[in-house]
């Protein structure tokens, strides 16, 4: 099938998607944006956070053929040209950066929580990072990052 | 104009002892650092292992007929396409490429598919029909080397005893138990994954996520008959590997696949498969004895271990040298007796995982420690202080200790350190959550402590040496420099240490990491917490040849100085195999951890309050980075403490997803205060002293131990389970 969407402000088209096959494997492997990851294809991880119509979902969740004639905004889609979105500055800043397998969904999720919350606690940082898997940092460098953009924004 | 080495250091920012940005940070935040799963070749096809359903069985046909029928595919191969040798290994060469009459493991590979779509591959692999005449398996690690023989020389991988001191001593005061771990994954986030390109000439390229390019290079080599020089190995972005991408997983598979077909071939694994694809750490059943005196000094320990090295054998043979030759922990003790048993059963293959058998003693022996305490009526941190290892003490292997082993500070640097308020009135700060299940009713605190030891590098007299390559010209007018290696960058900053330690010796500003490849000679393992201090070693002793041919000069006009070093450091030796003596260790790392938990005993739910940790890095070349492992190791800890067990039944594995395979996430993980201590190291580069494990051994019983704390259960097995608090 042929499924029209708008990815990162963009109008994009894939072709000869099989109905099986999720929003992130079309964004990795048809749209050629693979900044969205493919940890775990469940929706236990998070690494594969995208928006989708402002709303931050699983990629690995939402069969392609839902994303038709909707907005996706990835992780290729935050930073202005060169210009870093204040969360993603902060994640490089803090160490919170390891492996960075996790971080492109960690960013959208913290993307997210401070247009929502701008200045969050730490028990909001935590809920709402806790559906985003880490295993190189312990976290405590991801939750720095978080205060510092909060600090920045 | 010319500079002093002094002058020129100061002139750059982002040396050692700095924390600069990493290097490949921009990309990773910005999602476009290419890992090894996200690579993409020009007609490239899909990749898919058929693995076997049964932990034991002989395998009576194999028929690929049909699936080779279903279109888009381009091949489907068995054992007999494997063209060279099909039994590779890390240390014996054990387990096939594709398995030919025998399946010793649920999950083993026994065909591949090559298609052009992954659900091409996937309904060919359902169309191969494979017959097994299926075995009992060989589950009991205790008994297995008594089971059905499961190789050739039987099913006893390695046997390493250690006799030190007097055998037959007695004590006024004796503690004895019996320990459990369970099977812990590296639950890396990146799956395995690779592109293989072949190239007209029956050579091959590899794109590859691993953490030894030329082990994976000679162990490919070998299977696909070629010569070293036509495997070519370049390392894609890593997502994490902390020891399980040591064995190979699908780099044989794709590479077959790509020179069968003529087409490039990519294979990643979901995280089901990632489960079967790679070693987990070794479970393992612990006996200890130690005896003390009455004042708390330790007069001997006996142990004998035994660990679950699955059905080949990895690095079995390392992993039980380690829980023996560090199996009474940071402590002298003038008598030892330790019988250190690695065998194969029919459960999944057991290697390398951050801690290497020290994890799984540590869990013992800081059980033991603190019986112990309790036998005394000495206090956890009093009883571990009185026998506290420090430079100059004996292991039970007759090794000195040459260098700093500040065990006793370490101890009373996190006892020292503030406690977390009382049990907090906020749901979302108790055991169990937004869950609402307490709001303080049934919820106890408790306090633990522990400390841990590690061998930093190889050990045993291995050959253990990285290769660097420093060259450095003019670029736009000023000195810039490049940096190559075949050390694998994995995630933990070795990227930005080799930057941090060129600027730091040449004094030049820009410097270039090269990517990882085969192109230059060995670099070896990412493990053993060992790249700093070797490949940092050989960068920095590239660089002091590098100075000399610069001499100070800031313009060298046309001129390349390019040099390249192979540096090793000091040899170690093996151990007697009767007595378990040896100077095999090239250096020791130690950390302490205290613990707070709140455990819901209704529940049976523990929240980690606090997990705070001191360690000597010997020297912190990059601070930030430095404490980025502590804590992520701690994490690690804190998994094997609670949470994290692969768990088998008959062999099979019952839980292979991040579903029923938890790992921490940001809600389980507390604040983690680390102090981090600089005992420079003499015979390491720059004083550095190995970093990423230690932590990830003291963790899990200073967890434990605070469990036991709150609740007065004995806790003899990790992940400690919620009926084990509430007996139901």
């Amino acid at each position: 099938m042929r499924v029209n969407v708008t990815v990162n402000g963009e109008q994009r088209q894939a072709d000869d998607v099989w109905e099986g096959e999720s929003l992130l494997f079309m964004l990795r492997e048809r749209l050629g944006l693979p900044g969205s990851k493919n940890a775990c294809e469940q929706g236990e991880c998070g690494s594969c956070t995208v928006y989708l119509d402002n709303v931050p979902v699983c990629a690995c969740l939402v069969a392609a053929g839902q994303a038709q004639d909707r907005s996706v905004r990835t992780v290729e889609g935050l930073a202005s040209g060169d210009e870093l979105d204040p969360v993603q500055e902060a994640f490089v800043e803090a160490g919170a950066v390891q492996c960075g397998f996790c971080t492109p969904g960690l960013v959208v999720a913290a993307h997210d929580l401070l247009d929502r919350v701008p200045s969050p606690s730490d028990p909001e940082i935590r809920e709402a990072l806790a559906g985003n898997l880490c295993r190189c940092t312990g976290y405590e460098k991801i939750l720095d990052a978080v205060r510092l953009a909060a600090s920045r924004r | 104009m010319t500079l002093t080495p002094a002058e020129l250091t100061s002139a750059v920012s982002g040396g050692i002892g700095t924390s600069p940005q990493r290097p490949d940070g921009n990309l990773k935040v910005r999602g476009e650092f290419a890992y090894a799963s996200d690579l993409w070749h020009e007609d490239m096809i899909w990749g898919a292992t058929l693995r076997s359903p049964h932990p034991y069985a002989r395998i009576t046909s194999v028929d690929i007929t049909e699936a080779l029928k279903v279109p888009g595919v381009y091949a489907v191969l068995t054992h007999s396409d494997v063209p060279g040798r099909n039994l590779y290994g890390l240390e014996h060469k054990d387990q096939p490429v594709l398995a030919v009459d025998v399946v010793r493991y649920q999950g083993e590979p026994i065909a591949l598919v090559g298609a052009d779509h992954p659900e091409t591959a996937l309904r060919a692999m359902k169309k191969i029909v494979v017959t097994y005449d299926v075995l009992e398996p060989v589950v009991d690690m205790e008994t297995a080397v008594d089971d059905t023989p499961l190789h050739p020389g039987g099913n006893l991988v390695r046997h390493v005893p250690i006799r030190r001191g007097a055998q037959d001593v007695t004590a006024d005061v004796v503690v004895t138990g019996r320990y459990e771990v369970g099977m812990q994954d590296q639950a890396f986030l990146g799956p395995e994954s690779g592109l293989a390109v072949p190239a007209v000439d029956g050579s091959v390229d590899l794109y590859i996520a691993t953490q030894w390019l030329h082990v994976d290079r000679d162990q490919i080599a070998a299977a696909l008959g070629l010569p070293q020089e036509q495997v070519r190995l370049t390392l894609s972005g890593v997502g994490g590997a902390f020891g399980g991408r040591e064995d190979l997983s699908m780099q044989v598979h794709a590479c077959l696949l790509a020179l069968h077909t003529g087409k490039p071939v990519k294979m990643v694994y979901n995280r089901e498969e990632s489960f079967y694809g790679h070693v987990h750490r070794h479970p393992a059943v612990l006996y200890y004895e130690h005896g003390a005196d009455h004042t708390g000094k330790l007069v001997y320990v006996r142990t004998r271990m035994y660990l679950d090295g699955g059905a080949y054998a990895s690095s079995t043979p390392a992993v039980v040298a380690n829980a023996a030759t560090l199996g009474v922990g940071p402590y002298e003790v003038d008598n030892v007796t330790v019988d250190a048993y690695g065998v194969y059963t029919n459960n999944p293959p057991c290697g390398a995982m951050r801690g290497f058998g020290a994890v799984q003693a540590g869990f013992a022996y800081e059980s033991q420690m603190d019986k112990l305490a309790e036998a005394l009526g000495m206090s956890p941190v009093d009883v571990r202080v009185r026998n506290a290892m420090t430079e100059g003490s004996v292991m039970p292997t007759g090794q000195v200790v040459d260098s700093a082993a500040p065990v006793a500070q370490l101890l009373k640097l996190v006892q020292d350190k503030p406690l977390p308020a009382g049990t907090s009135s906020d749901i979302r700060e108790l055991p169990g959550g937004v869950s609402n299940t307490t709001h303080g009713e049934g919820v106890v605190r408790g306090v633990g402590y522990a400390v841990g030891i590690k061998n930093i590098c190889f050990s045993e007299g291995y050959d253990d040496y990285s290769t660097a390559r420093v060259r450095v010209s003019m670029v736009n007018g000023s000195l810039a420099a490049s940096v190559h290696t075949a050390a694998c960058e994995v995630g933990q900053g070795l990227v930005t240490i080799m930057q941090q330690i060129v600027r730091t010796e040449l004094g030049i500003q820009r410097v270039t990491v090269l990517p990882m490849d085969t192109t230059i000679g060995n670099g070896g393992s990412t493990s053993a917490s060992r790249q700093t201090y070797v490949t940092g070693g050989a960068v920095k002793a590239a660089c002091a040849v590098v100075r000399s041919r610069l001499d100070g000069r800031t313009d060298i006009g046309s001129e390349v100085i390019d040099e390249t070093v192979e540096w090793r450091h000091r040899a170690t030796e093996p151990l007697d195999p009767e007595t378990g003596q040896g100077n095999a260790h090239v250096q020791y790392g130690f950390a302490a951890h205290r613990a707070v938990v709140d455990v819901d005993v209704e529940l049976g739910l523990v929240r980690v309050v606090s997990l705070d940790c001191a360690q000597d890095v010997g020297r912190a070349l990059n601070p930030q980075a430095v404490v980025g492992q502590i804590q992520g190791g701690s994490a690690q800890g804190l998994g094997l403490a609670v949470m994290e067990e692969i768990q088998t039944s008959g062999g099979k594995v019952r839980n292979p997803s991040f579903t029923d395979y938890l790992i921490p996430t940001v809600l389980d993980m507390p604040p983690m205060s680390i102090d981090v201590l600089e005992l420079a190291d003499p015979h390491a580069p720059y004083g550095i002293r190995g970093v990423g494990e230690p932590p990830t051994i003291s963790s899990t019983p200073a967890i434990v131990a605070a469990i036991r704390a709150a609740t007065g259960l004995a806790l003899t097995r990790v992940p400690v389970r919620p009926e084990h608090l509430t007996g139901t």
